[in-house]
């Protein structure tokens, strides 16, 4: 005699329980800094109505958030703010970066601005856009929820494994080069001037 | 209206006048720069202070000096503004603070003591106030590059698994 599974009874497994509920019930923790933080208010609010998503809940507290937004540029000054609030977020946590300053700084290639956070904190989803449009967030927190269902565990195992950082270096070449020269500017062995004649006749 | 004869019969001929468009410009030498400007507001009412601010003159054709401090006052009463400059020169820029005059000067001084590395003596408390305590330049300075020295990616990176 077949022992069939009764009525109501479904068979899974845990971790795709878990991605499940989580991926339906993202709490996102809103890092609004910049316009972009505008478009991510009106992404909440009732014409684009992220709570069809289940990501409505938007919390002041790190600590009962599991769904990092950067929406705008990033200072020196607030980085570390921001790595202490991704890091004050309990597990399981993701980031999305929203709008081109958070990705790399955007047209603010200046002294005093992050030229992406995600050199500085593991970023998991990139929305482009000056700023994007509500429907590009949309896009990306349903993306997020795939990506939540197709990798997510219970435990947490997959993020064990990203252990280096997969953003650009915080130094690039050009970087290393630029700080290298304004340091013989500081010295006097270096003439900017000289520089420039230089390149103009190569 | 304060005209220039005033103010040089009483502090001397160093003080020199511009106008352009209707806009007047007082060059003050910095030693004077206390007393004409405590003389325009409590003489000629100039009550409104509406900003200080600063000029690098670094490589501009001309220019004698490095810096030039920049007010900018308002008589509310009559509506007449007029602009007050001294100049500064390294290795030690420095100036009185007018906070004892105007309040407001609190933090103008400290944007410019900022921005330009200038320092003003007296002033209550002149600390940074836009850039970050630990930072060590003066970024609006003319030989300070655009893009800064390294400071803006000069923190540690987070990965994911220690996150």
């Amino acid at each position: 005699m077949a022992v069939g599974l009764p009525e109501n009874i479904f068979i899974t497994r845990l971790d795709a329980a878990a991605n499940w509920a989580r991926s339906n019930s993202l709490w996102p923790m809103p890092f609004a800094t910049a316009c972009c933080g505008i478009e991510l208010m009106a992404t909440a609010a009732s014409r684009h109505d992220l709570a069809r998503f289940g990501a409505e809940v938007m919390r002041f507290s790190p600590r009962q958030c599991d769904l990092l937004i950067v929406a705008g540029r990033v200072v020196m000054k607030m980085l570390p703010v921001l790595q202490r609030i991704w890091l004050q977020m309990p597990e399981p946590k993701w980031c999305i970066s929203m709008g081109a300053c958070a990705c790399s700084g955007g047209v603010f290639d200046t002294y005093a601005v992050v030229q992406g956070v995600d050199r500085f904190i593991p970023v998991d989803m990139y929305v482009p856009g000056c700023p994007p449009r509500p429907e590009q967030l949309l896009a990306a927190v349903i993306d997020m929820q795939e990506k939540v269902r197709r990798t997510g565990t219970i435990m947490g195992r997959e993020f064990v494994s990203r252990d280096t950082s997969t953003g650009p270096s915080p130094f690039d070449l050009q970087e290393q080069y630029r700080i290298e020269d304004s340091r013989l500017v500081q010295l006097g062995g270096f003439s900017a001037a000289a520089t420039s004649t230089a390149e103009g006749d190569a | 209206m304060v005209s220039l004869a005033e103010l040089q019969a009483q502090f001397g001929s160093g003080i020199a006048e511009r106008t352009f468009r209707d806009n007047r410009f007082i060059d003050v030498p910095a030693e004077q720069l206390l007393n004409v400007l405590s003389a325009l507001k409590t003489q000629f009412s100039f009550n409104m202070l509406i900003d200080i601010t600063a000029v690098d003159w670094l490589d501009y054709e001309g220019a004698t000096d490095r810096f030039s401090v920049v007010y900018l006052l308002l008589n509310v009463d009559s509506g007449e503004r007029i602009t007050v400059r001294a100049a500064v020169n390294l290795p030690d820029p420095a100036l009185p603070s007018v906070c004892s005059l105007w309040m407001g000067a609190d933090w103008m001084e400290r944007e410019v003591y900022d921005m330009f590395g200038i320092s003003f003596t007296d002033h209550p408390d002149l600390r940074r106030i836009l850039m970050p305590e630990e930072f060590s330049a003066f970024p609006l300075r003319k030989d300070y590059p655009l893009k800064g020295r390294g400071e803006r990616h000069n923190f540690p990176v987070i990965t994911r698994s220690e996150g």
